[in-house]
């Protein structure tokens, strides 16, 4: 310190080099419909960061060793056998003290981050919408809204992850609200490892296929679920020559998806509100590409195969299905971390992503049409400028279905 | 107003019955306020570095300053009234619990009786 208020390079250098943790918020990018934070919300989201890393590294770790010393070790005294499934796995550990203190914290870190996202969205929802409305501009033929659209159940049943009011409701003509609330409050549950437009799921995408396919040269994209289209920029960006369709029930998601997507730079998305379940708009075969990122474990499964069969209609021969979600309850996975990974879908209201997780994606897909032979998988981490944010791929922990840690699922239609 | 949607919308419930994970609510209740508080606590101690970073990148008040900042007694006197008054008021509770401990109080019911009778 030399008096300057500049730190000096020796002390900045320790700091540096004693802190793991992840960057300051002011490093989130400012695209130009992303909501005025003020200092104290920017510290407030700062903090939420903080705090579910240490839950996830500091207090998480300690339900592990409640689980080993005492949960399973009862379980067994009382039943005289192992736990058959996942869901007596987390039966018994919701006994446990450390465990509701943990889930008492986690639940109580949500509730927070909305309310903070919330705040930060309602005060400004006016400006917002006249902010949206200017860079949409001339180009409103990209936003396809279709105001009579009957909710899907899975979307009606439940404000999912704690959101209040969900991706849907609007708080007035031309609403943005939810889906800045959204964009703005993803630093603090990830800690920074989605990257700078909380876009590291979509670019892995992009990197991934074009890695694995790289003969592949989509004309016409479909995302299918695409909340404010932050993954799916990525790839309208990865193939500038390809029209991209991005597809959601709420309209605020895509009217604040245009707008960011105008203010980036991006001008080959078009944002549609429809139930992807059936889209009669668009032709059989229309499409070279049908992506989901971290959508399905938020439908149904009466939906999923609907979806299933309507993506393999869409998709022109040669064409390719990729779903990205968190991976399957394989039965090599440990029934602590299937019960740990159940958590959101219990206690942060997720409710389908214990059943979605637990289906035969592959089975599902073979039976939407897709040959067995042309069946997809791979895995990926999110891509993010690594001399800012957490590398996913670099980190050692675990987070239980919030690591930035995804795989991929898919098809290819054949050529007949 | 959007400031008013604001106020009255920023901390609505989500739908979905809420998980309660403690074995008492009022203890959960307790933990939850808690913790929003300590998330303000954060942000108020940020606000603070950020003006002393600001203060001293002008050259008004150098940081180490505040690291080697001693009050003279009568600075360290209004400063102690300060942690006592805070006292005083966070653990109000506390207080009035000893209190009862030693009352003969009668209940708000009893007395309407009384000056009624």
């Amino acid at each position: 310190m030399d008096g300057s208020g500049n730190i000096t390079d020796a002390r900045a250098q320790a700091a540096l080099a004693a802190y793991d943790g992840p960057p300051d918020y002011r490093v989130v990018g400012q695209h130009g419909i992303y909501p005025k934070v003020s200092h104290d919300e920017i510290e407030r989201f700062n903090f939420l960061a903080q705090m579910n890393r240490f839950l996830a590294g500091k207090v998480m770790p300690g339900v592990k060793t409640a689980f080993d010393k005492r949960v399973a070790p009862t379980f067994k005294a009382e039943h005289s056998r192992d736990f058959k499934d996942r869901h007596e796995v987390r039966k018994a550990l919701a006994k446990d003290p450390y465990w509701q203190l943990w889930s008492a914290l986690r639940r109580s870190t949500m509730e927070t981050r909305q309310q903070a996202g919330r705040w930060v969205t309602l005060r400004q929802r006016e400006e917002l919408v006249e902010r949206a409305a200017a860079l949409i501009g001339a180009d409103s033929d990209r936003l396809v809204l279709d105001p009579d659209l009957k909710l899907p159940r899975y979307v009606e049943a439940i404000d999912h992850h704690c959101m209040p009011g969900s991706y849907h409701t609007e708080y007035g003509p031309g609403d943005v609200a939810n889906a800045a609330n959204y964009d703005c409050g993803l630093f603090a549950t990830t800690g920074g490892m989605l990257g700078r437009f909380n876009d590291g799921g979509g670019q892995a995408v992009a990197r991934w296929v074009k890695k694995n396919l790289p003969d592949f040269k989509p004309k016409r994209i479909l995302d299918i679920g695409c909340g404010l289209g932050h993954n799916v920029l990525p790839i309208a960006q990865a193939y500038p020559d390809a029209e991209v369709v991005a597809v959601d029930v709420g309209a605020p998601m895509l009217r604040y998806g245009l707008a960011r997507a105008q203010s980036l730079g991006v001008k080959n998305v078009t944002f549609v509100q429809a139930n992807v379940e059936s889209l009669p708009q668009f032709a059989d075969g229309s499409f070279d590409w049908v992506q989901s990122t971290m959508f399905l474990h938020e439908t149904s499964y009466a939906s999923m195969q609907r979806i299933f069969k309507e993506s393999y209609r869409l998709l022109a021969p040669g064409g390719i299905v990729a779903h990205v979600e968190q991976p399957q309850y394989a039965a090599t996975m440990p029934l602590f971390e299937q019960a740990m990974r159940d958590w959101d879908a219990f206690y942060n209201a997720e409710p389908f992503w214990t059943k979605m997780h637990e289906c035969d994606l592959d089975a599902w897909l073979v039976a939407a049409g897709f040959a067995k032979e042309s069946l997809i998988h791979g895995g990926v981490t999110a891509v993010v400028d690594k001399s800012v944010f957490p590398d996913a791929a670099e980190d050692d922990g675990e987070d239980y279905g919030r690591k930035a840690a995804w795989h991929v699922v898919g098809a290819r239609k054949e050529v007949k | 107003m959007s400031v008013q949607l604001a106020l009255s919308a920023a901390s609505a419930k989500p739908t979905g019955k809420r998980p309660r994970f403690l074995e008492n609510w009022e203890t959960e209740r307790l933990l939850t306020i808690t913790m929003a508080l300590a998330t303000e606590l954060s942000v108020t101690r940020q606000r603070l570095d950020t003006l002393e970073r600001l203060l001293a990148a002008k050259g008004v008040v150098a940081r180490d300053e505040v690291e080697t900042f001693t009050p003279t007694k009568a600075e360290a006197a209004e400063r102690g009234l300060w942690q006592q008054e805070f006292l005083t008021r966070i653990l109000r509770v506390v207080q009035q619990e000893a209190e009862a401990i030693n009352a003969t109080d009668d209940s708000s019911e009893n007395i309407a009786d009384e000056l009624a009778r």
